[in-house]
């Protein structure tokens, strides 16, 4: 099983050398500093662009060879009244080496108005440079943010250093002669903002074009006014060098191949692609739009260049429904949702665990319950997928560690599905989902052919519960094959026969199978991998979307002293089959999750001789490393 | 369909070794064989036939098939079936529902099945009671119905299920009523003919929990006067006798008695099962027996493109256009970087 956390898993750049920053300043006592890696938080009103500038500021920076991750934070109103605090989008990035993380705090923010300083000053690490458009802190600005006098960066008790830049000035003067409208020009100044940035860090304008190019591609007079507005942005920056830092980046070379930028969310629907490109069987999506979920709706509708049928269905039931329909007639099918969705999706994976149909179901997580945070991460999800159905109802639970883990790891979602013949629900989140990272693209051989498990042919008398010895899967009788045809349905059946059956001692062996089916994927996932010193005395333990954040606080831990190694759990259900004796090895053990505290439970009964110490934060938003490493440390010396 | 094909398959060839367990006297039992009837004389051999249902005495019938089948769960046959003939659109499909299964859990994925046009034959048997929970009133019990769970009257009004077929712009509609076998053979075959979503409404009878029900309008001595049995092309005649007829009157319908006053054979309507307007087909659908005869038939039968097959047109377009041979392919086409 090749799979592995050390492999493709994470970014896909294995310099190990260390970025030469050169911090280079035209101020007196000017210091250079050594970074290893440099966060850039783009921030404004959820109409200002934020997200675009930010992408491409990250497309560009991975095209150079960084290490790039991101976290796009955004509001749940679509539009929020302009200026207010609830309507500012923010955008991370870290771009360097050893990056696993969008970063905890910034280097550089951009505040396109006094709402977004507002709201993002405290990323700033001590230090960093804030760069704000001047032209849109007048007083009705500062009003729409509730300040309560004329000194914004006063009132905050903001001491670093804050480049005012006229950005709306500099960007309508740039576009004088574009004939625009008004409403037009101003939406191009997150491209200015851009424009700046990119001077700041030395990047090349022709990438950022390129991407602008892609981007407005069947507009191109808005193109041709960006293009324009970025270039004055980076001028700016080049004329006004004298009195900011600027930084830039060296970069290594990293795995040979080719790469991509890509999220979490798209990352997911390519590896449902792979996965049925390696199975045969041609790929169905049923779904419903939900947040954060939707974009793999999005993706995989696109995708009907690669023969995908991706249909939207008219609620979260139909989705599940028509997936397991679909599965039923031979598909590859899956149905794409977040929490609230797989609450109504239960009773039809129910079902699907009866009638013992490949499903694979994603839940991309939020903030619960109810309704709860919708563009928020969470993982509070975790006994919803493992318990949330009636009757004894076992399935395989896996969950992606990072954006392009998403590949891999809903690849194996599929894989599990078909070649054990059993629902499988991937538990994603919002803040791997919209992340993103570069990515190798796999060379064609790179993944495993599914073996799916058809009915073998010149089977005489085969009956739809028949079972293979090893996985004890049913075997897959396509619909429209002469010979197969047969009745599956909710109600419990005879074990050999295949018949409706009421039998007491039959319906125990039959929930004793379908739980064996499940328990036996263990021997067919890769083991747990340990990463960090080999002399380790406390395990930090994650699962799925924290595992940036827990190798980095373990890496730095280590770095200063600690005797302090990880694991990042991705099969959840069934674990590995080493968990145990990985666990029994370490005098603490640490499980830290973003929900209070579902999988410590989960291994806590599983494996009542290890301790379980728990980190937990439900707030919405990831883990800091910081947090982590001060409360892993509170555990070591507790 | 050549008489040859036709003759490959008997009713035998859809039934399978289970032993039917409807009650006995249940009206399930006479739809059960007509379905076989029916599927025999199509043409579509039993592994090309898949049967879904959802929960209900109904929904039990795929086991009783010797075709794909599956008995899923309340109310979610038609998203099932929808799933399925997607996927699989070289298969017939049926779907059966009872009224609750159909109208009430499942009204959501009904109307939105229907709205599609996606290529199945939904049968919704109504006996408007719920009799798989023994006894508790449907969406469509009259106003007043006493049951388990309303022992005192219901105090709201039923569903027509041909109205939500149109209000959902169905274009296939026919009726049928347990008992007559001959009907229920025609329109079955007419609906597994029509390419789109066909719902066959059967009005059953629940021996148990509603026995006769639809007697008023279904006993012998009153049925050929209480119905009207519509084909396309002919002449909408009715009665006992075969002189009574409809008649339109101004914007509406009117039964009359030919001879008498003043009407003339001439002056009794033509069905027009596809025409494309169904303005007239809702009025001759809402009749119920009382003023107006209950129409049964196929009282609708419009071609309109299908979901299923849009859908796998649209796929085939856009990958014929774009003419990727794997995902890798498609991705190399896109924004990528090489690292040497």
């Amino acid at each position: 099983m090749k799979y592995s956390l050390s492999g493709d898993f994470d970014l896909q750049i294995n310099s190990l050398h260390t970025l030469n920053h050169l911090f280079t300043t035209m101020l007196e006592n000017a210091k250079v500093r050594e970074l290893d890696k440099v966060v850039v938080r783009f921030s404004g009103d959820s109409g200002d662009g934020m997200q675009l500038a930010g992408n491409i500021f990250t497309n560009v920076s991975a095209g150079l060879g960084n290490l790039v991750s991101t976290f796009p934070d955004y509001p749940a109103e679509i539009r929020a009244p302009q200026g207010s605090l609830s309507g500012v989008s923010g955008f991370q990035v870290s771009v360097g080496t050893g990056v696993h993380t969008p970063g905890d705090s910034c280097d550089v923010l951009i505040a396109m108005n006094p709402a977004a300083l507002k709201q993002n000053y405290r990323f700033l690490k001590p230090g960093g440079v804030i760069i704000v458009d001047i032209d849109s802190f007048k007083e009705g600005d500062l009003r729409k943010a509730l300040f309560e006098t004329d000194k914004p960066f006063e009132e905050l008790g903001i001491k670093a250093q804050v480049v005012e830049v006229p950005v709306t000035s500099m960007t309508r003067a740039a576009l004088a002669d574009s004939g625009l409208d008004n409403k037009s020009v101003l939406k191009c100044r997150n491209i200015f903002a851009l424009g700046l940035v990119c001077w700041l860090f030395d990047r090349p304008m022709e990438a950022a074009l390129r991407h602008l190019r892609n981007k407005f591609a069947k507009k191109p007079a808005i193109y041709e006014a960006n293009a324009l507005v970025l270039q004055a942005g980076y001028n700016y920056g080049n004329n006004i060098h004298a009195s900011v830092s600027t930084y830039r980046i060296d970069t290594e070379n990293p795995r040979p191949g080719v790469y991509t930028d890509i999220n979490g969310n798209t990352a997911t629907a390519w590896g449902l692609i792979m996965a049925s490109e390696k199975c045969g069987r041609p790929l169905f999506l049923g779904s419903y739009p939900i947040t954060p979920a939707t974009d793999i709706l999005h993706e995989l509708a696109k995708r009907k260049d690669l023969g995908v049928k991706a249909i939207q269905m008219e609620d979260e039931i139909a989705g599940v429904c028509s997936a397991i329909g679909a599965s039923f007639a031979g598909n590859l099918a899956v149905t794409s949702t977040s929490g609230p969705g797989l609450a109504l999706k239960s009773e039809g994976i129910g079902l699907a665990v009866i009638a013992e149909l490949p499903l694979v179901v994603i839940d991309v997580q939020r903030g619960g319950p109810s309704t709860g945070l919708p563009t928020k991460t969470e993982q509070t999800d975790l006994m919803q997928a493992l318990y949330g159905r009636n009757g004894e109802s076992p399935l395989a639970v896996v969950a992606p560690a990072s954006p392009t883990d998403c590949f891999t790891m809903a690849f194996e979602a599929c894989r599990i599905a078909v070649e054990h013949m059993t629902p499988v629900i991937l538990l994603s989140d919002a803040f791997i989902g919209n992340g993103s990272s570069a990515w190798r693209v796999p060379d064609a051989d790179e993944f495993p052919e599914i073996k799916t498990p058809y009915v073998p042919a010149g089977t005489e008398g085969w009956r739809p519960y028949d079972r293979n010895a090893e996985t004890l899967a049913r075997y897959w009788a396509i619909p429209g094959t002469e010979g197969l045809a047969h009745r599956l349905g909710g109600l419990e059946k005879d074990a050999t026969t295949g018949s409706i059956s009421t039998d007491p001692a039959n319906h125990e062996k039959m929930v004793k199978l379908r739980r064996e089916k499940i328990a036996r994927i263990a021997y067919d996932i890769p083991a747990l991998e340990v990463i960090g010193r080999e002399d380790a005395e406390t395990l930090l333990v994650g699962w799925g979307g924290t595992y940036g954040h827990i190798r980095t606080a373990s890496e730095e831990l280590c770095r200063e002293g600690e005797k302090v190694a990880m694991a990042q759990f991705r099969y959840i259900n069934p674990l590995p089959a080493n968990t145990g004796e990985v666990l029994r090895k370490y005098k603490k053990v640490i499980v830290a999750e973003l929900n209070t505290g579902m999988f410590a439970d989960y291994l806590q009964a599983k494996f009542p001789e290890v301790k379980i110490e728990r980190i937990n934060k439900i707030q919405g938003q990831p883990f800091q490393v910081s947090e982590l490493k001060e409360r892993t440390k509170e555990i070591i010396n507790g | 369909m050549t008489q040859e094909t036709q003759a490959q398959f008997t009713p035998a060839n859809f039934k399978s070794d289970q032993s039917v367990r409807w009650c006995p006297g249940c009206g399930d039992h006479a739809i059960l064989n007509t379905l076989h009837k029916a599927m025999s004389t199509l043409g579509v051999a039993p592994h090309k036939t898949a049967v879904i249902s959802g929960i209900g005495c109904s929904s039990r019938l795929p086991y009783y098939m010797n075709t794909y089948g599956f008995h899923t769960i309340h109310g979610r046959a038609a998203a099932i079936a929808t799933g399925f003939k997607v996927a699989n659109p070289e298969m017939t499909v049926w779907q059966i529902s009872g009224d609750g299964d159909g109208l009430a859990i499942g009204g959501n994925h009904f109307i939105h099945a229907v709205r599609r046009n996606i290529d199945i034959n939904i049968i919704l048997f109504n006996n408007k009671i719920y009799g798989l929970t023994k006894g508790q009133y449907s969406p469509t019990s009259d106003r007043g119905f006493v049951s388990k769970s309303s022992p005192y009257g219901t105090v709201e009004d039923p569903f027509i299920p041909a109205e939500l077929v149109f209000g959902a712009r169905g274009n296939f509609f026919a009726r049928s009523i347990d008992v007559e076998l001959a009907t229920s053979q025609e329109v079955l075959v007419a609906a597994a003919r029509h390419k789109g979503t066909a719902v066959t409404e059967i009005l059953q009878n629940c021996v148990i929990f509603n026995n006769g029900i639809h007697n008023p309008i279904t006993d012998k001595e009153v049925r050929a006067d209480k119905t009207i049995h519509l084909r396309h092309g002919e002449k909408m005649i009715f009665g006992k006798n075969g002189d009574k007829g409809l008649v339109q009157d101004g914007f509406l319908l009117k039964a009359v008695t030919i001879g008498e006053d003043g009407y003339t054979l001439d002056d009794v309507l033509v069905h027009d099962a596809h025409t494309p307007s169904n303005f007239l087909h809702q009025q001759l659908a809402m009749m119920d027996g009382k003023e107006l005869p209950l129409a049964v038939g196929v009282i609708r039968d419009v071609e309109a493109p299908t979901y299923d097959q849009a859908v796998a047109e649209q796929v085939a377009e856009v990958k014929g256009r774009k003419n990727f041979g794997s995902l890798r392919e498609m991705i190399l086409a896109g924004e990528t970087w090489e690292v040497k």
